[in-house]
Order: structure tokens, then C-alpha cells, then sequence
């Protein structure tokens, strides 16, 4: 076991696929000489030469378009999106080609690639730059979502992303680049479309992922310290949605709060309701409760930030509402 | 090119310029079938008919190889024919049955056939270029010596993607063959309405792409063009933007009444139909008499006759496939 940062994870994943697979390439926005926007491939254009890590313009929509092409072409692209924000500008990419080429060939083509973006708010950025999309890629079908909320997930899930025959992006929530966690040396790739429970309980489930878990586990010691034993289920892939996981908790607890920072109105959380509602619903005590984000475009000042994301105090009250401790 | 231009000289190789009459005339052909089986139903959704530009697809295509990566529009079925896929997987495709190019799956707009490097047939209208470029990268990554071909039309120019590739392909100097098929209108909107600069080859000089615009309704133009701008891309010239001025006689697609040009202009282009142009040079030019002409006719109608039959004789997909390929199958 070894300690390393959620970035230092990633480009421990982009090393070794580098290094193991001579078909792997990085691309994207200042990817190379500037190092990466979050720093997360630094020094790997001085490892592995331009040809395999390389700086492309401002072109998001191509040189994503190019990595569908690049994957077609026997290739395994990886390709950084700066931001989410920016993804919007490759959306006919991603939608209307990577993730519709198998099927509507009848199975000829795939697209192995990897996507990689930084997602999420909580940096006072405002409004162009704090978005959490991933619920609405996970709408499509034909692409794979994953969103890792902890180092040994970072690497573990870019790795299984690698070697996926289908088109995955994965989302790094922006705040977790610095944070550290345990990472198990040689560990294999993890697994996409299984679901964990970092927290076990019996009280209530509160179901979230990417950067929105840590202020879930703070929450659920909260509600320990408080007598009530929370599940924290970290979902890690939005598409594949492991149902299964949040079933047998939500079965176990009969309550669930799902907490994401997405706007309310349409995200992963309604559809995880969903779900729960449709498989789940004679076990529930109590409605589904959704902790989202606030249904507005995210504002600069802090304090305003801060009431538009999930927070602490509201996960708490949720879980306690449904526990009728309101 | 200014004005109507002149013809450029016949090959001598009869075996060649009758080929190329073929492959034209099949196109033809085929089409007009594919129109009567959408009057009739047998073919649903979008026919987007290439009618009177066939020269551009079979000039272009002889200017690739095998190993070359073919990306085209949804306008593609004369590229699809030029490029060898059998006729009749193209018109099971239309039928939507199982036995078509993409088992039905994708219809008149979405042909793909991988074993002969033709990735399709897409309906974003200059989405498939980044496509193309990235098919490039991968063979210059992998030392491949092939060049990919991108077909599209004037109304692409417009789109960022447009302009994104140009750029991206001459800065890492891929081996892409951009084809502007460019028949004056946008759907139905005409070039002049839709461009600041019409000179659409004009456009590779921003980019440092050699670019150079031919006569598209001559067929031995276009292959010559075609075959200086293959050669300068393989060469390792980079990419190059080749623009073929031809014209579409048919509507856009089935759902369009051409409100927006003129019975005059129609009849004026047709004039000028490539395979009526191209038939009276091989005869003026004695490649060809009555019983070549009869013979090549006779073939395009057994062929388009053969898969006619080959579409009602296939299977349709079954329903419980409807899943199938979305993903790939697990292992």
C-alpha cells in the first residue's frame, strides 16, 4: 500500500498503459508541454515523446471526432476534455458517433476510447465552468460513464477504461485532484458498472459518487456520532448503474437518500429514485429524498456556491427527516 | 476553373474507360430503383438521391486503394457502389433487412462495410471529417501506408468541424483527401447564401492545405484531379482539399418540393449529365460503340435486378436483437 494523490493516481494509470501498450496515446488541450490543466500528465511528454502525448488545438469537437477515428483505426486514444464545460463542444461527437457506431453498423465497428474530463463545482468558477454533466451523458447508451471519488478508483477505473472495447468517459470531480488515499501497489483494474459500499449501516442509505462522497461520509459520522448508522453507497459508474447494489441496501435500510451535485431537475439522482421506486418500492419506510444541487446557474461568491451544492448539514437533515428525527 | 471547362483527354486504356462508364451507370441505376421502391414502401425513411454527381464518387475512387479508409455522407450510395460493396447488401440496407451492410440497422444514410475500409455513410453533415482525420492518425501512427478519403458537401464548409479538421490534419500533416462534393446548395440553401467566400477551394489556403477544384460532371477530370491530390497525400504532402463543382438533379431528399431553384437551372445542369457527356466522348473518341453501350446497361440492370431480389429474399433482424451491439458482447 502506498498514499498518493488522486491526480498522482491517474497519471499512474496514463504511465502504465503508455508503457504496457504501444496502441495507447494521450491527446488533448495542453496535454503535453503545459503538463495538463490539473497538472495530471506532467512529465509524460518527456517520457513519451509528442508522438504519444500530444498537444492539440483548441478543437474539441475534432479532436475528440479524431479519437473515434484514431479507436476505429486499431488505436486505444485517451483523450482529455479539459473540463466538462468544454465537452459541450464535442457533443456530436461523443453522442452521434462514438456512441452509435456499433450498433448502427450492425456490430462492425467499435470505438475503444477513453475520455477523460474534470467535472463539478465547489472552485468558485461560476457559471461556464462548474457544471456536473455526467448524469446527462449517462443517458445515452452506446457510451460508458464512470466517475472514481478516490485515488485507487482513479487509476483502477481508468485502467478498466483502457481496456474496454466500448467508448467510456470518466469524470474527475476537480476538487479531488489533491486529495490523497491509500492505493494498493499492482492492484488490477476495478471493475465498471459495480457499485461499493464504503460505509456499511442499517439506518438509512445515502447513495452518491465522484466528489460529492466525502462530504456523504462526513455526514454519515455525523449521523453515527447521532446514534443512526448510515450506508454510504459510491455508485463509480453511472452507466453501467449497478441496481443491484443500491437494491440490496435500500432493502436492508428501507430508506435512501441520494445525494449528487447535478441539478436537481433530471439528474442521476431521479433516475437512481427511479429505479429504487420501480424494484425497490414495497421495502421503503419513507420516500426517496434527493440532496442535488440547486436548480440555478452555479454563482461566483462562496457563500452562494456553497447553497447551491450539497452540503453537510442538508445530507444530515435528510437522513434524518426520513428517520422521522426532523 | 472559370467557365465551362474543357474536357480533359480521354485514357487510352478501353478497359478503364468503360469501367468507368459502368460504374456510373450502375449508380444511375441503381437509384432510380431505389426511387421507384420508395414510391412503392419498400424503402422507408430518408433516400437522399446522388443523381447527376455520380462522376465525382467513381472519378474519386479510383484514385484509392484497398488499404485506403473511405468516410462519405449520407448522400453515399454511389460512393458506396464505386468503392465495390455488392449492390445488394446496399439495397437490403435500404429494405432494412438483416442481410444489408449494416444489417439493417442504419438505412439509406448509414452504409458500412469494414472489409473494405468504408466507415460509413454519416448524417451530421461534417461530422464524419474529425473522423477521417483520426482514421489518419492512426495509420501514420501504426506506419500504415494508406491515405483516408472524406466526402462531403458544400453545406459542411460552413460547420466548425470543417475548419477544425483542415487545421488539425495539416498541422500533424495527416494523409486525409478532403472531397468537397460541392453540387451549390445546402440543402436548400444556395452556396452563395451560406458562404462569405464562395471559392470553397480558396478555403485550404488558411490552413496550408493544397487545394485545387475540378469539373465535376467529367469523370476523367475528376480521376486525374483525384490522382494528383492521392499522390501529393501519400506522398507525404499532408492533406489536401480537392472540390468537385457538380450539381444534384434530384430533390434533396424525398421530403424536399425544390422550392428554392429554379425548372431553368435544373435543366441547364442536366445538359450537362456526366454519364450522357462522358458516353459521347467514347463514342467520339471510338472506346466504345452501340454494343458496349448495350452490353454496360444490360450489366447495371441484371446487377440492380440481382439485388432487388437479394433485399426481398433476406431475413429481417428479430426484435430480440434490438440490444444487441449497443455494447460489446461480453467475453
Amino acid at each position: 500500500m502506498s498514499k498518493i494523490s488522486y491526480r498522482e493516481a491517474i497519471r499512474s494509470a496514463l504511465r502504465e498503459a503508455l508503457q504496457s501498450d504501444p496502441r495507447v496515446f494521450l491527446m488533448g488541450e495542453d496535454v503535453g508541454r503545459y503538463g495538463g490543466a490539473f497538472k495530471v500528465s506532467h512529465g509524460l511528454l518527456e517520457e513519451f515523446g509528442p508522438e504519444r502525448v500530444r498537444d492539440t488545438p483548441l478543437s474539441e469537437s475534432t479532436f475528440l471526432g479524431a479519437g473515434i477515428g484514431a479507436a476505429l483505426g486499431g488505436m486505444r486514444p485517451i483523450v482529455e476534455i479539459m473540463t466538462v464545460n468544454f465537452s459541450l463542444l464535442a457533443l456530436d461527437q461523443i453522442v452521434n458517433n462514438a456512441a452509435t457506431l456499433r450498433h448502427m453498423s450492425g456490430g462492425q465497428l467499435g470505438v475503444p476510447l477513453v475520455v477523460r474530463m474534470a467535472t463539478g463545482g465547489g472552485r468558485q468558477m461560476a457559471a461556464q465552468h462548474s457544471h456536473s454533466l455526467e448524469g446527462w451523458f449517462a443517458h445515452i447508451p452506446g457510451i460508458k460513464i464512470v466517475a472514481p471519488a478516490v485515488p485507487a478508483d482513479a487509476r483502477g477505473l481508468l485502467l478498466a477504461a483502457l481496456r474496454d472495447p466500448d467508448p467510456v468517459l470518466v469524470f474527475e470531480h476537480a476538487t479531488l485532484y489533491p486529495v490523497e488515499g491509500e492505493i494498493e501497489d499492482g492492484a488490477p483494474p476495478a471493475e465498471i458498472g459495480q457499485a461499493l459500499v464504503r460505509r456499511p449501516g442499517d439506518a438509512v442509505s445515502l447513495i452518491t459518487y465522484g466528489g460529492s462522497l466525502g462530504k456523504t461520509l462526513e455526514a454519515a459520522g455525523q449521523l453515527a456520532a447521532a446514534g443512526i448508522e448510515a450506508e454510504v453507497i459510491d455508485l463509480r459508474s453511472l452507466r453501467p448503474l449497478d441496481t443491484r447494489t443500491i437494491l440490496d441496501s435500500v432493502a436492508k435500510t428501507h430508506r435512501a437518500v441520494i445525494v449528487d451535485e447535478a441539478w436537481r431537475m433530471c439528474g442521476i439522482a431521479a433516475e437512481v429514485s427511479a429505479q429504487i421506486m420501480e424494484a425497490g418500492f414495497y421495502g421503503l419506510d419513507g420516500p426517496v429524498a434527493r440532496v442535488s444541487g440547486a436548480d440555478v446557474p452555479m454563482p461566483y461568491a462562496k457563500h452562494m456556491e456553497d447553497a447551491a451544492l450539497p452540503q453537510i448539514p442538508a445530507i444530515v437533515a435528510a437522513a434524518r427527516e426520513l428517520l422521522g428525527h426532523g | 476553373m472559370t467557365g465551362r471547362p474543357e474536357p480533359t483527354p480521354l485514357a487510352l486504356d478501353r478497359g478503364h474507360a468503360l469501367e468507368l462508364l459502368r460504374q456510373m451507370g450502375l449508380i444511375r441505376r441503381f437509384e432510380e430503383k431505389a426511387a421507384e421502391l420508395y414510391s412503392r414502401g419498400k424503402i422507408r425513411g430518408f433516400l437522399h438521391l446522388y443523381i447527376g454527381e455520380e462522376a465525382v464518387a467513381v472519378g474519386a475512387m479510383q484514385a484509392l486503394t484497398p488499404e485506403d479508409n473511405v468516410v462519405a455522407t449520407y448522400r453515399e450510395h454511389g460512393q458506396a457502389l464505386a468503392r465495390g460493396i455488392p449492390a445488394g447488401s446496399l439495397m437490403a440496407e435500404m429494405y432494412g433487412k438483416a442481410n444489408g451492410c449494416s444489417r439493417g440497422r442504419g438505412g439509406s444514410m448509414h452504409f458500412f462495410d469494414v472489409s473494405r475500409r468504408f466507415y460509413g455513410g454519416h448524417a451530421i453533415v461534417a461530422g464524419g471529417l474529425p473522423i477521417a482525420v483520426g482514421l489518419a492518425l492512426a495509420d501514420a501512427l501504426q506506419g500504415r501506408p494508406a491515405i483516408t478519403a472524406c466526402f462531403f458537401g458544400d453545406g459542411a464548409v460552413a460547420e466548425w468541424e470543417f475548419h477544425e479538421s483542415l487545421n488539425l490534419a495539416a498541422l500533424w500533416r495527416l494523409p486525409v483527401l478532403f472531397l468537397c462534393e460541392n453540387n451549390l446548395y445546402a440543402m436548400g440553401t444556395a452556396l452563395a447564401g451560406h458562404q462569405s467566400q464562395p471559392d470553397i477551394r480558396r478555403k485550404g489556403e488558411g490552413y496550408g492545405v493544397a487545394a485545387d477544384a475540378v469539373d465535376g460532371m467529367d469523370v476523367v477530370a475528376v480521376e486525374a484531379a483525384a490522382r494528383r491530390a492521392a499522390a501529393h497525400v501519400r506522398d507525404g504532402g499532408g492533406p489536401f482539399l480537392l472540390e468537385a463543382r457538380t450539381y444534384r438533379f434530384r430533390a434533396h431528399s424525398t421530403a424536399d418540393p425544390e422550392l428554392y431553384r429554379s425548372r431553368d437551372e435544373v435543366e441547364r445542369w442536366k445538359q450537362r449529365d456526366p454519364i450522357a457527356l462522358y458516353t459521347a466522348r467514347l463514342r467520339e473518341g471510338g472506346l466504345a460503340g452501340d454494343a458496349d453501350l448495350r452490353a454496360i446497361e444490360a450489366s447495371a440492370e441484371d446487377e440492380v435486378a440481382g439485388a432487388v431480389r437479394f433485399a426481398e429474399a433476406g431475413p429481417w433482424e428479430p426484435v430480440e436483437d434490438l440490444a444487441r451491439d449497443v455494447y460489446a458482447e461480453r467475453a
